[in-house]
């Protein structure tokens, strides 16, 4: 039986009327028409649909609309053409990525951890990055687009 | 040609060329533009336009906007490795205009012409030059133009940021823009008659010569990567279409099982849910993204245990494949007296080589959205064949079967190619947008099919499986008289590269279309000069026919990551044998300088010490650490590997920590966005190498998702990558986006055998396997 719902997105209030069951994903893809968080695997295998919820890096797909509590920061809402976050700013200046269709879990799942502590090592970074998947296996540019970005926050 | 209008209930919305040309006031072109038709909210592609695409017209190539700017129209696309950014970088050179001024549409069935999709990493070498010669006479023309319009003779005239003057003064001057605005070039170019990759062009203008390239050869910056990391850019998955309904296949959990019977009242309860079902192919529609999800789970279908799967298992299955009949054997190459090597060695030396079915498991399963009405046909994909999706859907509904289709109208088709998850090869992508084109045809509403993720993996076309035996006859001085490679392992194409066919695709399949499958497999590629030398492959039917959850077809570098990693283990087997440093022993078999070239350059890069067997080296932490070396060639592309790896032998961990790389891709297009495709085959390779393998047993495939086929992660990935890029201006591009990866497994299990003085002859190089081979040995 669909409900209705006040989350909040980006910033914004949104109502919409869904089953409580449904993962966020499909009302940030279908109802709020956010590009960034991707359905990749739908069992938080894979990170393509990872949102920042609560200053928590969370996969939309396996997390029920009805469990929001806070705002979810989406890559769309993450920064803009003139004012990328750093995270994004470092991942287009090292062209991190191929097809980037995994891209957006990896830009959000780096900027919750370096907005909590820009300073990582290599080894937590890649911790941190656990679980992550890219198939066009550009892990070499992303990890120097992360470590990029963690440097630009920390100054 | 007739113009289809998809008149849907949301009414239509008048699109234009020029709305297509990103909103500049597009000059061109003598070609009808119809109102449209459906319109999804960002998607200005889906307008139905007919463009009268003649390439032997060089109008169907380049336009040229009154605001100056140029757009190139590809038949090919871009899977996330910069191709179309090197495609603008040629237009601008040969143009002598700013590449920022470049726009590429790529892949619209609609609006350019077929240049064959991607394939075989032939998008810079093959198209590249095809526009290297349109944009070169585009400029001829436009120079001609400049000298009738200036009245100065064609010869005084040069160009300078698309603008026509006079040598040394621009006070008399005119820009492509102004030359063109509102009309076509409307000038001839020659072509070969030849639709697909090998589709050339020649004019009149003579291009560049190289060494005045000043945008080719320069590290441009991808132009769609802004896009894509901001969220901005539509992926085929942001597609809707008015009226657009969500589709679900269901499947069944046995390989071969035939629908008995489909109780759709077991999903009555959710919403305007709507049942597909046609011989064994079972959809659900749903205007609800999730309703169709719960529908698809939630339907009771009964399947019977059909044919029960498979003739072996993932556990017997080298075993079988050893035993098996072949469908057909092929001598590929038999240089010398390979017989009489042996008959004559001293000793001899054998060795297997094993490598499993692997999943293309693309970031997300297929998607697609497809529309078809009356007698129309439009398909959003990201195949890699996007004109080969329309063709198919066309054959598709108009092959009778089931008692259907009899009357069939003669559909119009578009096909329009949207960017998708990394496909690198004949991915799944083909199979989805035929389930949607059978959902669209049976609700007649346009549907989005996405296949969730154990469909990804489980049903998408898979990487053959294939034992590879090598035999070197050593003569009595100690060296190599005799060698023969012999593969054995099923076709690599059950399913063609194209799904152009009822019979190359699963829908297909499922409604009752037979499968056709081709024989095709591979043997090594390099310039070794052994006297006596045979290269030979036997080719297996497929391990069941129809609708296989093991059917094979392309996958990234067909065949070259499993006929290398045998070939050049081997290689080092023989280095071995006659105590010879693996490098030494390849810098004097390989018979092209470009070969020892990349050789010396890896092995450089890496810091490369001479060793005429295993190190067995260990490091502080008890771990084994060692280098190994591979080489291959590819389509004229050259590349060595030199991987350092270090083994925990408590674990079982092999991580491939440092890789380094000589690399011949004959011109360099674009170095920064090179050394990053180069990366990404490498690492791809890795995780192939060390961790992929789909596990079966008689009944089904056992993958599923990411954890029951895993892949390598940001842990496993090297500490890093060097990259030594040779240019060679004097030839043309060669692909990158391949040959890089067939190096990798032979240089990892080349760099364990040096770690460990153990040999690792079956892929994929798991810990338990690691384990039980430093226990073993």
């Amino acid at each position: 039986m669909n409900k209705t719902f006040t989350i909040t997105v980006d910033g914004v209030e949104h109502t919409l009327s869904a089953d409580p069951t449904m993962p966020l994903l499909y009302a940030l893809r279908n109802d709020l028409g956010k590009k960034g968080p991707k359905f990749g695997c739908g069992l938080a295998q894979c990170g393509a649909c990872t949102v920042i919820h609560e200053g928590t890096a969370v996969r939309s797909c396996v997390f029920p609309v009805a469990a929001v509590t806070g705002n979810v920061r989406t890559l769309d809402g993450l920064g803009t053409a003139d004012n990328p976050h750093p995270v994004q700013q470092a991942f287009i200046e090292e062209e991190a990525g191929q097809c980037e269709y995994c891209i957006g879990g990896w830009i959000m799942t780096a900027t919750a951890l370096l907005e909590k502590d820009p300073d990582r090592s290599d080894s937590e970074i890649r911790e941190a990055l656990a679980g992550l998947k890219c198939r066009c296996g550009t892990h070499m540019a992303i990890l120097r687009a992360i470590k990029r970005a963690a440097g630009q926050m920390r100054s | 040609m007739t113009t289809k209008h998809l008149q849907d209930k949301d009414g239509l919305v008048s699109v234009t060329r020029r709305d297509l040309l990103k909103g500049t006031s597009a000059l061109i072109i003598g070609v009808a533009v119809p109102p449209l038709a459906t319109i999804s909210s960002a998607t200005a592609e889906a307008s139905v336009v007919t463009r009268t695409l003649n390439p032997a017209q060089l109008d169907t190539w380049l336009a040229i906007a009154a605001d100056g700017r140029v757009t190139g129209y590809w038949g090919k696309m871009d899977m996330g490795q910069g191709v179309d950014t090197a495609i603008a970088q040629i237009i601008a050179e040969e143009l002598d205009i700013d590449v920022d001024i470049v726009d590429i549409i790529a892949g619209d069935s609609a609006l350019c012409a077929d240049q064959g999709g991607a394939s075989g990493s032939t998008g810079v070498n093959l198209s590249g030059a095809a526009f290297r010669a349109a944009a070169a006479e585009a400029r001829l023309v436009l120079l001609e133009k400049g000298s009738v319009e200036l009245g100065v003779p064609l010869e005084q005239l040069t160009v300078s940021d698309g603008v026509v003057h006079r040598i040394g003064d621009r006070t008399q001057a005119i820009s492509y823009a102004e030359l063109v605005a509102d009309r076509m070039f409307n000038e001839p170019i020659s072509w070969n008659g030849r639709y697909g990759n090998s589709l050339a062009l020649e004019g009149r203008a003579k291009p560049k010569d190289p060494q005045d390239y000043r945008v080719v050869g320069t590290s441009v910056r991808r132009k769609d990567i802004a896009g894509k990391i901001l969220a901005t850019t539509e992926f085929l998955h942001d597609v809707r279409v008015p009226g657009m309904l969500h589709g679900r296949m269901v499947r069944p959990d046995v390989a071969g099982a035939r629908v008995v019977s489909v109780d759709e009242a077991s999903v009555e309860h959710i919403p305007d849910v709507q049942v597909v079902v046609e011989n064994d192919f079972v959809g659900v529609v749903a205007p609800s993204e999730w309703d169709a999800i719960r529908a698809s789970k939630q339907l009771k279908v009964e399947w019977d245990d059909g044919d029960s799967g498979f003739p072996t298992t993932s556990d017997e299955l080298f075993d079988w494949i050893r035993a098996a009949e072949p469908g057909e054997s092929v001598v590929e190459e038999n240089i010398g007296n390979v017989d009489a090597a042996f008959d004559g060695a001293a000793r001899t030396i054998v060795a297997e080589f094993e490598w499993p079915f692997q999943s293309h498991a693309r970031m997300a399963g297929a998607a697609s959205v497809a529309d078809v009405r009356d007698d129309a046909i439009v398909v959003w994909t990201d195949s890699q064949k996007p004109y080969d999706t329309g063709k198919g859907a066309k054959v598709l509904l108009e092959t009778p079967i089931n008692g259907r289709r009899k009357n069939a109208p003669d559909y119009s088709v578009r096909s329009i190619w949207k960017p998708g998850p990394g496909s690198y090869g004949r991915s799944d992508a083909g199979d989805g947008a035929m389930d949607a084109v059978l959902l669209s045809e049976a609700v007649g509403a346009p549907v989005r099919v996405q296949w969730m993720r154990n469909e990804g993996h489980a049903w998408d076309p898979k990487g053959p499986a294939s034992v590879v035996t090598c035999r070197a006859a050593i003569d009595g001085s100690g060296n190599v008289a005799g060698y023969h490679f012999h593969i054995k392992g099923f076709s690599r194409a059950d399913q063609n590269s194209r799904e152009n066919a009822p019979s190359e695709v699963l829908a297909g399949h499922l409604i009752g279309h037979s499968n056709t499958p081709e024989w095709r497999m591979q043997t090594p590629a390099e310039s070794y000069g052994f006297p006596n030398k045979r290269y030979s492959w036997d080719a297996l039917a497929p391990l069941r026919q129809q609708a296989s959850p093991l059917r094979t077809a392309h996958f990234r570098d067909p065949y070259g990551p499993e006929v290398h990693f045998a070939s050049e283990s081997f290689i080092d087997e023989m280095a071995f044998a006659t105590e010879t440093d693996p490098l030494e022993f390849r810098l004097g078999l390989v018979t092209d300088p470009r070969d020892a070239a990349v050789l010396e350059a890896a092995a450089d890069l890496a810091g490369w010490e001479p060793h005429a067997s295993a190190r067995r080296r260990r490091d502080a932490n008890g771990n084994y650490v060692g280098h190994g070396i591979a080489y291959a060639t590819r389509n004229g592309s050259v590349n060595a590997l030199v991987a350092e790896v270090e083994v925990d032998p408590n674990t079982g961990r092999l991580w491939v920590r440092r890789m380094f790389v000589g690399a011949d891709h004959g011109l360099i297009i674009n170095p920064f966005t090179l050394d990053r495709v180069i990366e990404g085959n490498l690492i791809q390779a890795t995780s192939r190498t060390l961790f992929e393998e789909v596990k079966f047993n008689r009944k089904m495939v056992e993958i599923s998702d990411w954890v029951s086929y895993p892949i390598l992660e940001a842990a496993d990935a090297p500490l890093e990558i060097k990259i030594r890029k040779i240019n060679r201006p004097e030839l043309d591009p060669r692909g990158a986006g391949e040959p890089t990866t067939r190096v990798v497994p032979a240089a990892i299990a080349n760099a364990f055998f040096d770690a460990t003085g153990v040999r690792v002859r079956r892929a994929p190089f798991t810990r338990e396997r690691v384990k039980a081979a430093l226990q073993s040995a």
